[in-house]
């Protein structure tokens, strides 16, 4: 067998895992391993310009891949830089292996030069952590890293590496591990029988029943038999924001997403429901709205492959442990055989009732003549120049809310979006990563000129590596949120929400080797864009000064019930 | 209500602590707190007592379920069991003093453990409910240190919590 040092084992462990990118920073407790780097070519690194990008992009590709992004990062600010992006991997359930170097194992607890204690700092938003003991374990932790972030509910694992266990003098028998087995961590591999059969019934007899997916419906691949089961079914669907693309949006199925800013029909549906079917959705709070108020005529079931998610802010009535594919397999067998089909009757009265609402509210926003852009037309404009097969990205804002809404998104992984922490600065290293891993494919990212000044120093990572993502700035000279929250409750005073001394976007972008375009006009909107997605090999970084004072609607209406809503500043439900 | 959850986990550095974060990250509370190895060196026994809702103890558990350290874990209270403390009580005990407390403490079937011409060491098990009378009956006046080990408990009968 071949003798390795710990920093080859690491790398060499990389490469058996398959990984083709990882994302990071040097620093004096990670040398040995950048030294292992420099010496293959098969893992490729890439030099981010501040330790959270590289988090986010190797997150920005797991969401898009469905498969664990790799960080790797020195020891003290490296590390702790990392945390706002690990804790963003987190709350939406995104499988990460983050590689921290760690000062000598002798000076661990000594408060020697970078030393940070990784493993506490992160604990409360990691699933799972590792400290190495020693160099010939490298390859075993590797593999558990990658199979507890990737199986079960996915999420970030952190490798804190003392630098002694990659010093290229201590030299140890390399071979990956071709299975793990760790006996206190079994995911479930399927869902309870008897109660999928109790759900199947339950659906065949509801009258006023409603599909709901979440981000589980897509981490747990299973857009395809979701959207099958929906057509089966004959069922209204909605989703939350992070289940945005389990079921393709332009079709008539389809009335939305929910929540604080979903659509009125979706809100609407739900509230009126006799019969949730909740697939890998946690019900979050910005979802239900107040949960004492949450449907009250609707039974739920709920299917999560985390029996914590159930029954945690909203009972279920029928729970379903297990991952929602095979789940969501044996729901469609039961359907095939069932002898009763669903209350068609019922339905098409129900149907009826969800098309008065959707027609009643289906405009929200009025654009005028010489007035400024709308952001929601800027996104619509997108959303037609990509053929609406772009991946999307975005930052944290009233844009993120603008393109949830106005994009439609026929396909799973398209929709990126910081949903559970709702990370400012998330966005465009995300779009990085996936630009990278997916060359040919469009990747916008929709942005504000906060949430964009957050993380912009990667423009010059993107020059260096050549990541042509295009950058669509729905530039409101404010933190636009921040202040539609203070127009409503706060008088309007704009405390800190106003934006001064915005950079000259067009130097700045043209700095780095990029290219900028600036659009004021809305007859300039749409061949703008054609133009900047037409540039393929290009950063294209296009300035778009939208209507500051555009608030997001439907917008819930805190404390309410789902269907407790504003539809515009002077109107509500 | 109370509950006692016995928790089999990972004997391994962090263990505890992701534990403990849980409850402080979640805002559950903990009365009570102990753990040790088992007869297998790669494993430990926590045992915690808390006090929540039903909906609230079954987070708790599914909670604590999920750490990837905890190997299995039973809720003690939802079935019969046994369960003890342990309490090492110093007492004031000179004059008359020193007859009351050794009168207590045999009342309590405890015993005394350490002695001087001014003091008593009692050492006293037992459930939570029977430390709390002694500790009262003692009265808090010639109580000196309190030091207890928080509860432990065990199920009646066949049942084992055991990989
Ligand atoms: C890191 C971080 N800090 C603060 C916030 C709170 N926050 C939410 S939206 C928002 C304003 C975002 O401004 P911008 O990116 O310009 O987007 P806009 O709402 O104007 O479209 C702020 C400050 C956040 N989500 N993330
Ligand atoms: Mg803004």
């Amino acid at each position: 067998m071949e003798l390795l040092s710990g920093a080859d084992m690491l790398v060499r462990s990389l490469q058996d895992e398959g990984v083709e990118y990882i994302y990071g920073y040097p620093g004096g407790s990670a040398l040995h391993i950048y030294d292992a780097i420099f010496r293959q070519d098969k893992v490729k690194h890439i030099l981010v310009r501040h330790e959270q990008a590289a988090a986010h992009m190797a997150d920005g590709y797991a969401r898009a891949s469905g498969k664990p992004g790799v960080v790797l990062v020195t020891s003290g600010p490296g590390a702790t830089n990392t945390v706002t992006g690990i804790a963003t991997a987190y709350m939406d359930s995104i499988p990460m292996v983050v590689l921290c170097g760690q000062v000598m194992s002798h000076l661990i607890g000594e408060d020697a030069f970078q030393e940070t204690d990784m493993i506490g700092v992160s604990r409360p938003v990691v699933k799972h952590s590792f400290s190495v003991k020693h160099p010939s374990e490298i390859p075993a932790v590797i593999k558990k890293a990658f199979y507890i972030a990737s199986t079960g509910r996915p999420g970030p694992v952190v490798v804190d590496i003392p630098k002694d266990m990659t010093a290229p003098t201590d030299r140890f028998e390399y071979e990956y591990p071709k299975k793990v087995k760790i006996r206190s961590y079994n995911p479930v591999v399927r869902g309870h029988t008897g109660q999928i059969k109790k759900a199947v019934e339950m659906m065949l007899k509801a009258k006023r029943p409603i599909l709901y997916a979440g981000g589980g419906v897509i981490l747990g691949k299973a857009a395809s038999q979701f959207t099958e089961l929906a057509k089966k079914l004959g069922f209204p669907v909605t989703s939350s924001l992070m289940g945005i693309g389990a079921y393709p949006q332009t079709d008539k199925q389809s009335i939305g997403w929910l929540g604080m800013h979903g659509s009125y029909e979706a809100n609407m549906t739900m509230h009126h429901s006799d019969l949730i079917v909740c697939i890998g959705a946690r019900f979050d709070d910005r979802a239900t709205n107040n949960t004492s108020k949450f449907c009250p005529t609707a039974k739920i079931i709920h299917v999560d492959i985390d029996p914590a998610s159930i029954s945690k802010t909203v009972r279920a009535d029928v729970p379903i442990v297990g991952p929602v594919d095979s789940v969501l397999n044996e729901m469609l067998e039961l359907l095939a055989q069932a002898k009763t089909s669903p209350n068609t009757d019922a339905l098409a009265d129900w149907w009826k009732q969800i098309n008065d609402w959707r027609a009643s509210h289906s405009v929200l926003y009025t654009a005028e003549e010489d007035r400024p852009i709308k952001p929601q037309q800027a996104v619509e404009a997108m959303w037609r120049v990509t053929g609406g097969d772009a991946y999307v990205v975005t930052d944290v804002g009233r844009h993120q809310m603008f393109a949830a809404q106005y994009y439609k998104f026929d396909k799973p992984n398209r929709w990126i979006t910081s949903g559970g922490l709702g990370t400012m600065g998330f966005g465009f290293p995300a779009a990085m990563g996936i630009k990278l891993n997916y060359p040919d494919n469009d990747v916008a990212l929709v942005t504000g000129e906060g949430s964009f000044q957050m993380m912009m120093q990667e423009l010059s990572t993107c020059s260096q590596f050549g990541i042509p993502v295009k950058i669509i700035n729905l530039n409101n000279q404010s933190l636009g949120m921040v202040r539609q929250w203070q127009d409503l409750n706060y008088q309007e005073r704009h405390s800190q929400s106003c934006m001064q001394s915005l950079p000259d976007f067009k130097m700045l972008i043209e700095s780095y080797g990029h290219v900028a375009l600036k659009v004021e006009k809305i007859e300039d909107l749409e061949p703008t864009l054609e133009k900047a997605f037409a540039m393929k090999d290009k950063l294209v970084f296009v300035d778009v000064m939208v209507d500051p004072k555009e608030h997001v609607y439907p917008m819930q209406i805190p404390q309410g019930s789902m269907r407790d809503m504003l539809l515009s500043k002077t109107e509500r439900t | 209500m109370r509950h006692i959850i016995s928790i089999l986990m990972e004997n391994e550095a962090g263990a505890l602590s992701r534990v403990v974060g849980l409850f402080s990250q979640r805002n559950f509370n903990i009365e009570s707190l102990n753990v040790a190895p088992t007869e297998d060196p790669t494993l430990s026994r926590l045992t915690l007592t808390t006090i929540g809702s039903d909906q609230v103890i079954e987070q708790i558990t599914k909670q604590l379920n999920k750490l990837v350290d905890v190997v299995k874990l039973v809720d003690l209270t939802e079935g019969v069991h046994v369960e003890r403390e342990l309490m090492l009580v110093k007492v004031k005990a000179v004059g008359a003093q020193r007859a009351e407390v050794k009168r207590t403490t045999d009342i309590f079937r405890g015993q005394i453990v350490d002695v001087t011409n001014t003091m008593y060491t009692v050492q006293m098990v037992g459930d939570n409910e029977k430390l709390d009378a002694f500790i009262q009956a003692l009265g808090v006046n010639g109580i000196l240190e309190v030091v207890r080990t928080g509860v432990s408990g065990i199920s009646r009968g066949e049942k084992v919590l055991s990989l």
